[in-house]
């Protein structure tokens, strides 16, 4: 288990800064979401955690700083996913996950038993064994976040990094994947660390929230704190109410202007 | 008579073929890309242009200079287009540098074509010699040929052959192998290199021998599926093969006149192409 810790994190892309001064921090075993607008810089702030960005400032994990690992090292510890992930067409859903094995091989290294056994559970853990031969191209918009999940975690990672798990997902779909994240999040002590874009989902699901706008933290917090009807409506530009739902959780809902 | 003049041929046409099939799949890989080959990278224009100079302003010392030629132009247009996208990629907007690399290489291989056409209309008595090896020959095959390119082969294919899995990995995507700790443009710049040589140890024996380059790659992915650890030694084998009968052919077709190779694969392998496309299942999203 291990936390991520990112301290005055600055990122400056094109010449323009996308992020400035952001600290933020995911529990070990804890689930961080960050949310905001469009253009806050969200993603950018998932990829310079996964060490895809150059950076100002600090990203722990645990107790190491990010910037002294090696790639393969910090890629066995980290597993990032991005919003859009490429699947190769023709590539099978078994190779594509043993792809998940990448930063435990050596340069000229190639996959071992061991390697097939890591991968062969992921596929068994997101119950998608079945379709192990089955074309990335053939996939559903469900069945492919399962894969690439599944790809993420035959990397055994510590910390879990989605850049927007459930963009292309219908809501049956965005609740189960959130759930199959929050069981691998409990099961296995992975730290979560992901963008949302549905603000009830990240209040349901994360225990912890970081507001973005314009590439600065304007509140963290448990989800009560952070997702009020003044905050989402400042940074937004938005009319919204927040009622608070079943699980005690805050519930937002968009209300229209007329 | 068999061992001096047959044998060496049929080694011969089967390591040029080996060699153009694996750089095209290697080079496949390294740019994501089905449709470029082993004389992209200005790999071809370069030697065209060596394989030129050496027939137009050399004279009589041409035929043992050609191969020489042909090998250094054909790498020194891979180093050039190479360097051109590099610089250029730096303040390109076209992403990773793959596309901008591929640009390059189309600029660099006409530009070396221009000069080459305009040295080859300065000397029209020249036109049927350069012709001749730009449509690629192996009748002149001794064992001679086979032994100078044999190390430059065996490097070559052995670094190419060992990439397969990085070539997997690359197929996500620049950002994702990275996340997963993989160095792409190392492995990107091992590989081209690794593809420049091994073209043009082929090229320096053979002319330019079109199709091989493009068409085994497809050939092995449809026997194999899309991983590259199957596709380049595969690809190696049936380049080997294809080339073989390819020059079998030219050979015997229109027996005693040869026809070139290079008609031969381009007439066996575009019909061929269309057969392995057709039956290429369709790449959906």
């Amino acid at each position: 288990m291990t936390s991520i810790a990112v301290t005055d994190l600055a990122v400056t892309l094109d010449r323009a800064p996308v992020l400035r001064g952001v600290s933020c921090a995911a529990a070990s075993g804890g689930w961080l979401a960050l949310i905001g607008p469009n253009g806050a810089g969200k993603s950018t702030l998932i990829r310079a955690a996964a060490g895809l960005v150059p950076y100002q400032g600090t990203v722990l994990l645990g107790d190491t700083d990010a910037a002294t690992l090696s790639a393969r090292a910090r890629a066995r510890l980290v597993a990032y996913v991005p919003q859009e992930p490429v699947l190769p067409p023709d590539m099978t859903v078994a190779q594509y996950v043993l792809l998940g094995r990448t930063p435990y091989l050596g340069y000229l290294g190639t996959p071992g038993r061991r390697d097939r056994a890591r991968a062969d559970a992921a596929l068994e853990r997101l119950d998608i064994a079945r379709f192990a031969q089955r074309r990335l191209a053939r996939l559903s918009g469900g069945e492919r976040q399962r894969v690439v999940l599944a790809r993420a975690l035959a990397s055994e990672p510590s910390v879990l990094l989605l850049d927007e798990p459930t963009s292309m997902l219908d809501v049956g779909h965005q609740q189960q994947v959130l759930e199959l994240v929050d069981d691998l999040r409990r099961d296995g002590g992975l730290t979560v660390l992901c963008t949302l874009h549905d603000l009830t989902a990240a209040g349901q699901y994360a225990d912890a929230l970081v507001l973005l706008h314009e590439g600065r933290v304007v509140a963290s917090g448990p989800p009560s704190a952070v997702l009020t009807a003044s905050l989402i409506e400042s940074v937004y530009a938005a009319r919204v109410a927040v009622t608070t739902g079943p699980d005690g959780r805050p519930v937002v809902a968009p209300v229209r202007h007329r | 008579m068999l061992f001096q003049i047959r044998l060496p041929r049929v080694v011969l046409s089967a390591l040029v073929g080996a060699l153009l099939a694996l750089a095209g799949a290697g080079y496949q890989g390294v740019f994501r890309n089905p449709l470029v080959d082993s004389g992209m990278l200005g790999a071809s224009a370069g030697a065209g242009l060596g394989a030129t100079l050496a027939i137009v302003d050399l004279g009589g010392a041409g035929p043992g200079i050609v191969p020489i030629a042909a090998f250094v132009g054909s790498l020194a247009g891979v180093a050039a287009a190479y360097l051109t996208g590099a610089v250029a990629s730096r303040q390109s907007a076209l992403g990773d540098g793959v596309a901008t690399l591929l640009l390059a290489g189309i600029a660099v291989s006409s530009f070396l074509t221009a000069v080459q056409t305009f040295l080859l209309q300065r000397s029209a008595q020249d036109i049927q010699a350069v012709y001749s090896w730009l449509l690629g020959s192996l009748s002149a095959a001794t064992w001679q040929q086979v032994t100078s390119i044999l190390p430059y082969a065996a490097v070559s294919s052995v670094v190419i052959l060992l990439h397969g899995r990085h070539l997997d990995v690359l197929a996500v995507g620049d950002e994702e192998a990275r996340a997963l700790g993989l160095r792409p443009a190392v492995v990107r710049t091992i590989v081209i290199a690794a593809c420049a040589l091994a073209a043009a140890s082929a090229v320096a024996v053979s002319g330019l021998i079109g199709f091989v380059g493009i068409v085994v790659p497809h050939v092995a992915r449809r026997l194999a599926g899309p991983s590259y650890t199957s596709v380049l030694p595969l690809s190696l084998l049936i380049g080997a093969g294809f080339l073989v009968l390819a020059d079998t052919l030219a050979r015997t077709v229109l027996s005693p006149a040869e026809l070139p190779i290079g008609v031969v694969t381009a007439l066996v392998g575009a019909p061929a192409f269309v057969w392995v496309l057709r039956g290429t299942r369709p790449v959906g999203t």
